[in-house]
């Protein structure tokens, strides 16, 4: 990003759609609306693909975090030009990540920078029959990613317990925690879900039980807690304590529960080299953004990424949205625009809108209160389990400490997935917080649970004072550990932020949704297609014709290469 | 591979078959006219390959390949490698033909065939298998095939062993897998290989194992079945026993020459004999061969002929039976001795699978001979034994005397180190009882009720030497009674079950023996003399199990029941008067069992449904005049009559060797007026026929 190389022209210079970042919605949408014959102009200020959902070398991860930890304001240059027709609205970016720590214990790992494609959007992995899989399969992105099975799931707690997930009539058979009742129950109950979902009469769940919440529906099976938090909080997912009802951001009805269960059911064994439930694609999850990208390129898209866009172009006499400024000076003009959610506008300064501008932007009202997601990205040379690679940990609310309202997942993935060096590990951390303190005490348990942790070699932090808790937090946690245990891995280096959660808007201009704090992107691809159908409401979202072709291939090239 | 719906064939498919058909058809005939005229060409074997390809049921066209490969193995010009060459062609033909259909028969026998002439690499074999196994896990060819390779490669059957755990964590419902699984530990079990030297170190970890597919899905019957074979190996003692005999150990046999009251001898050992001697029965665990009198030595002071006759108890004429009987001669004059006989001193008694008898076991007893003058008068007017309810009294309480039953339990637990081994068994079957009680108490669940039941049921057999009671006979029985409600399709098993256990518990103490216990009448003059009757009348029994306690009953009564088979009555060689009136007997076949009874005389078939159904399914299991073994023994017989033979077939089987006095068959379709003179005419002893005195 240091060297902007001279901008060439962009020809033609009138577009249906300019899309500006290439985060997954927005590549989703220029794919979508390339299918459906719209032009589409698709920009992105960074060098590379995926915005906020792209993989990145070690190096560039930091320099990423923080250029989104501030408000940047629009270059001075750009709201300067006068023209007779268009008044511009400056463009600048708010912050999305806040409280950033990264920190580095080792020396050796700078050499292999390039050899890293750290998810900034992590944990996140796919279901193998949830909707990005069919989305895929669907629009034919899948021929240009590769994916793995994520070899097991497992309930963690304080101890550095990990009990497997019986997630399958043979893992439930194979399992060696389970007592035999635990078994004849939790196999009773998903057979009970299986033959509800197939419609059997007399396995039924009533109404009732149905718009109940899911955990009442749990107790009345007498299912007991152990089973209960399985399949709760590592098979249905749940992110908020279920039987807390104060705490309870997002309680489960039944009937979303049971949904939830089939998503998971559907997904073991549908292909066939994917021994699991879950997926993760090989050189990172940035891999689905470029996918989709070159799915639109393929459709007559056209991509200049490491292009700044500096204004908006709005019409002077009714405030209509017309094009784009970029950085190169070039005047694009557009029916409609989408921006990636940290764009903002800004109105010049001294000035207020006129009128009917006014009436038509809504600049970004801001709908903070969904709170925000600390994710942590850890990197150690031992796996946390020995004989296994990848692999997911969910800690069910209250499992480390009694405050925890929120699920923490982790998600370790290994050097066969092309995200790392060979030998290494990436672990990936998030928890839903509602402030920035709650989250990282909550990154901070599950870390030192598994890792010893050195003292720091070199760790930046954008706020001092932030650091600074940081980092004693997490010695005092250290310090108050039983005994750093000889068998845990060392963390090599570590990174730590928060990120605000909203969801997309659609209005005078769109923007797309956040990464989410869910593990795959089906909450995404909803709002994405929402958005999309709101602004071109007549297209198909990719239509089916194509998919006929890409089903019987598709199969073969979304499983793993085993 | 399972659970496919079929589809109706559309008519394009039927066209296909069609053109299929004619182009098999045409094949066919030019292959055969090669095969006839042994033409063993190149072409004319390449047709047959294609042949193959397309049906590969085809078995002539197999044979044909194996005649050709044997033909071109004669020739004076072929070289190993030419040879080589042939049996890979033939490894090709049935890898195509396999492909086409991986369950044909033919093809995977020729595969065994070509690889057993030795000269294939078997290398390729084990990947072969690897992809009809994954394409279903539950062919049983390729399970047996992968038998026959792994033997032919010498691969260790601990490996084999691993590879069927990684199947069944793949699917536990692979039947075939959990099959493979009982064959190789059975095998390391034998060969004693290590970690596999005792069922005592490998069945508690089977057990584990099995219950895990078990409670988790209770409802998949492959668990099941390997949990019966675990029972089975569990209970199953390899070594013959001897669990029971007549006379009994340290018993008094009062003999008497003629009807005759004897007050001082005890009515469950006085035996009346007409013959000159008298049965010694052994009865055994299992069924053996080799029992004679070179492997069973008597030791009396009457008798010095030391060549016992050894007769098997079994009804399919082999020479093979759980029960064996011979009959000792005895003088005429008073006398007072012991007897001893000594089983199993000699090795040559085995069991069916093989098992040498190798606890050799004595047991004696006292004969006592009272001879009495013959009246000849009284003989010939046979009194008529009539089985009601005022003809017999309790004989209850008022015993003294020992039933022959309480001494020989002695006999079973004398093999100190039996017992001793058995601790493992005892302790594996509790711990699998409360395992299902358990589950049970989670679901309700048909299979594990029977199971229990069976736990139980073998449990208490292997507490019976040291507890001296069935423990939990009345909630075997209550499962019995449950599962009859539960499933009424089994019902006849789970009676025959409940059978099996009730007469168990009956006959399981002297207390509860005696409760059966009746005198017969007051009648110092009856020829069946002084006699206890045991009633087991009116109990539904469908069936006639546990009777080795019962060798000493010379007259039983189990009419009012509802006994389809009397199977194993054989044994009880003294019996004299038998009840089996009111039954649902439903063909003389049926009562086979009593051909084998020397001493029967008085016998009550009335009020059953012999003749009722045209179809004898029993007819099958039984001699026929068609067969062979039975043909010599009509030669024997010169006074045959034809119409007899021919017309009443069974009759004349079944009846032929009886010596009754009194046979009552009244109520029964067959005996209608034609029925009764061939009765008569078959039978010259008979005295009575339905209660009416003979001429």
């Amino acid at each position: 990003m240091d060297d902007i190389p001279p901008y060439p022209p962009i020809d033609p210079t009138t577009f249906d759609l300019i899309v500006i970042g290439t985060g997954l919605p927005e590549s989703i949408i220029a794919a979508a609306a390339s299918t459906a014959s719209k032009s589409v102009l698709h920009l992105d200020p960074n060098p590379f693909y995926g915005s906020h959902f792209s993989s990145l070398p070690l190096a560039d991860l930091p320099s990423f975090l923080f250029s989104h930890s501030t408000s940047s304001s629009p270059p001075p240059s750009a709201s300067s030009d006068e023209h007779h027709h268009f008044s511009f609205l400056d463009l600048s970016t708010r912050p999305l990540y806040s409280s950033i720590g990264i920190s580095s214990f080792s020396t050796d790992l700078d050499q292999y920078s390039r050899k890293f494609n750290l998810d900034v959007a992590g944990p996140r992995v796919f279901f193998c029959a949830d909707k990005s899989i069919e989305l895929i399969l669907n629009n034919g992105a899948n021929q240009y990613m590769e994916f793995k099975s994520i070899d097991a799931t497992f309930v963690g707690d304080n101890k550095g317990n990990l009990l497997n997930v019986p997630d399958s009539r043979a893992s439930i058979f194979k399992d060696k925690s389970l007592g035999l009742m635990e078994k004849n129950l939790l196999m009773r109950f998903f057979k009970l879900v299986q033959g509800h979902l197939a419609g059997e009469e007399d396995l039924k769940i009533s109404d009732e039980d149905l718009l109940s919440p899911f955990v009442d529906f749990l107790n009345k099976m007498g299912l007991p807690h152990k089973i209960k938090s399985f399949i709760l909080y590592a098979i249905a997912m749940a992110d908020y304590d279920q039987e807390d009802t104060g705490v309870c951001g997002d309680l489960l009805k039944t009937k979303d529960g049971i949904d939830r269960l089939a998503l998971y059911n559907a997904s073991i064994g549908r292909f066939q080299n994917a021994s699991g439930a879950l997926l993760y694609p090989i050189y990172g999850q940035g891999e689905l953004s470029q996918a989709f990208c070159r799915r639109a390129a393929v459709k007559g898209c056209i991509y200049v990424l490491r292009m700044p866009v500096t204004a908006l172009l709005v019409d002077k006499d009714t405030g209509c949205y017309k094009g784009v400024k970029l950085a190169s000076g070039q005047d694009i003009f557009s029916q409609k625009l989408i921006l990636d959610p940290t764009f903002k506008v800004t109105l010049p300064t001294g000035s207020s809108p006129s009128p009917p501008l006014q009436a038509k932007l809504p600049f970004f009202s801001p709908k903070d209160d969904r709170g925000k997601i600390v994710r942590g990205i850890c990197i150690t040379k031992t796996s946390l389990k020995p004989d296994m690679s990848n692999f997911l940990v969910v800690y069910p609310p209250r499992s480390l400490f009694p405050e925890q309202v929120t699920s923490i997942r982790l998600l370790q993935i290994a050097s066969n997935l092309a995200v790392c060096p060979p030998g290494m590990f990436v672990l990936y951390i998030s928890a839903l917080c509602n402030d920035d303190d709650q989250g990282k005490k909550l990154v901070h348990a599950v870390i030192n649970t598994f890792l010893t942790v050195p003292p720091p070699i070199n760790s930046e932090s954008n706020a001092a004072v932030q650091s600074e808790t940081v980092e004693s937090g997490c010695v005092v946690q250290d310090g108050t550990a039983e005994s750093p245990g000889e068998g845990k891995p060392t963390l090599l280096w570590s990174a730590l932020y928060s990120q605000e959660l909203t969801l997309g808007q659609v209005d005078f201009i769109c923007s797309t949704p956040m990464p989410d704090g869910k593990l795959n992107y089906d909450n995404l691809i909803d709002a994405t297609v929402k958005l999309f159908k709101e602004i071109y409401p007549e297209a198909e979202f990719f239509p089916q014709t194509s998919s006929e072709n890409h089903e019987d291939d598709g199969d073969g090239d979304v499983s793993p290469e085993t | 591979m399972h659970g496919r719906p079929r589809k109706a064939p559309k008519p394009e498919d039927e066209a296909a078959a069609t053109a299929k058909a004619q182009k098999l058809r045409a094949l066919q005939t030019q292959f055969f006219s090669f095969h006839h005229s042994k033409i063993y060409t190149k072409d004319a074997v390449e047709l047959s390959a294609k042949l193959l390809e397309i049906n590969p049921e085809s078995y002539t066209a197999w044979n044909y390949r194996k005649l050709a490969v044997e033909h071109y193995l004669s020739q004076p010009d072929c070289n190993p490698d030419s040879v080589k060459s042939v049996l890979n062609d033939e490894l090709g033909v049935v890898e195509s033909a396999l492909r086409q259909n991986f369950k044909s028969y033919g093809a995977w026998h020729h595969r065994k065939w070509v690889l057993s002439k030795g000269h294939s690499s078997i290398d390729h074999e084990l990947r072969l298998l690897d992809k009809f196994q994954k394409a279903d896990s539950r062919n049983f060819h390729a399970w047996n095939y992968r038998r026959f390779v792994s033997e032919l490669m010498n691969r260790s059957e601990k490996d084999e062993l691993k590879y069927t755990e990684d199947m069944i964590y793949t699917n536990f419902s692979n039947y075939s897998a959990w099959h493979n699984r009982s064959v190789l530990l059975s095998a390391l079990l034998e060969k004693k290989a290590e970690g596999f030297l005792s069922k005592e170190n490998v069945l508690p970890e089977e057990y584990e194992f099995i219950h895990q597919a078990i409670f988790t899905d209770p409802d998949d019957q492959s668990g099941w079945f390997y949990h019966l074979w675990l029972l089975d190996q569990t209970v199953t003692i390899d070594y013959p026993l001897l669990v029971s005999t007549w006379p009994a150990h340290g018993s008094d046999v009062f003999l008497v020459g003629d009807r005759c009251q004897i007050g001082s001898s005890s009515p469950f050992t006085t035996l009346f004999s007409d013959s000159g001697s008298f049965p010694i029965v052994l009865y055994f665990n299992q069924p053996v061969e080799g029992v004679s009198s070179s492997t069973v030595s008597i030791e009396c002071g009457f008798n010095k002929s030391k060549d016992l006759l050894w007769e098997p108890l079994s009804v399919s004429n082999s020479q093979t039976a759980q029960v064996w009987v011979a009959h000792l001669k005895f003088p005429t004059s008073e006398l007072d001795s012991s007897v001893e006989v000594s089983v199993g001193h000699t090795k040559e008694i085995v069991s069916r699978r093989g098992f040498q008898y190798n606890h050799p076991s004595t047991f004696s007893f006292k004969v006592h001979v009272q001879p009495v003058e013959r009246d000849s008068s009284q003989v010939s007017v046979a009194e008529n034994i009539l089985w009601r309810e005022e003809n017999f009294n309790v004989y209850g309480e008022q015993a003294e005397e020992s039933i022959p039953i309480v001494s020989f339990d002695r006999l079973c637990i004398k093999n100190g180190h039996e017992s001793a081994a058995s601790n493992w068994r005892i302790e594996a079957l509790a711990k699998e009882i409360e395992c299902f009680r358990e589950l049970l108490l989670l679901m309700d669940c048909k299979i594990g009720k029977l199971t229990l039941a069976r736990l139980l049921t073998a449990y208490d057999a292997m507490l019976f030497p040291f507890a001296n009671k069935l423990v939990h006979s009345e909630e075997v029985l209550e499962l019995y009674n449950d599962l009859m409600k539960l499933d009424p399709t089994h019902h006849r098993y789970y009676k025959d079950e409940y059978s099996s256990v009730l007469l168990q518990k009956m006959t399981s103490s002297k207390e509860s023996l005696l409760q059966h216990c009746f005198r017969y009448k007051d009648s110092v003059s009856s020829a069946i003399g002084n006699t206890i009757c045991l009633r087991l009348n009116n109990l539904s029994l469908s069936r006639t199990r546990a009777l080795e306690k019962l060798l000493w009953v010379q007259m039983l009564d189990l009419s009012h029941n509802e006994l389809q088979s009397i199977e194993g009555l054989e044994a009880m060689q003294l019996l004299s008067c038998l009840n089996l009136g009111n039954n649902k007997l439903r063909s003389l076949t049926a009562l086979e069992p009593l051909r084998k009874l020397k001493s029967l005389r008085v016998l009550d078939i009335s009020y059953n449904q012999i003749g009722d159904h045209s179809i004898d399914t029993t007819r099958y299991l039984c001699c026929s005049p068609l067969s062979h073994s039975v043909g010599r023994e009509l030669n024997k017989d010169e006074t045959v009559i034809n119409d007899v033979t021919l017309n009443y077939w069974e009759a004349f089987y079944v009846f032929r060797d009886l010596n009754l006095y009194q046979l009552d068959i009244v109520g029964n379709t067959i005996a209608d007026e034609k029925f009764k003179p061939v009765l008569v005419k078959i039978m010259p002893t008979l005295k009575r026929l339905d209660g009416e005195l003979l001429d």
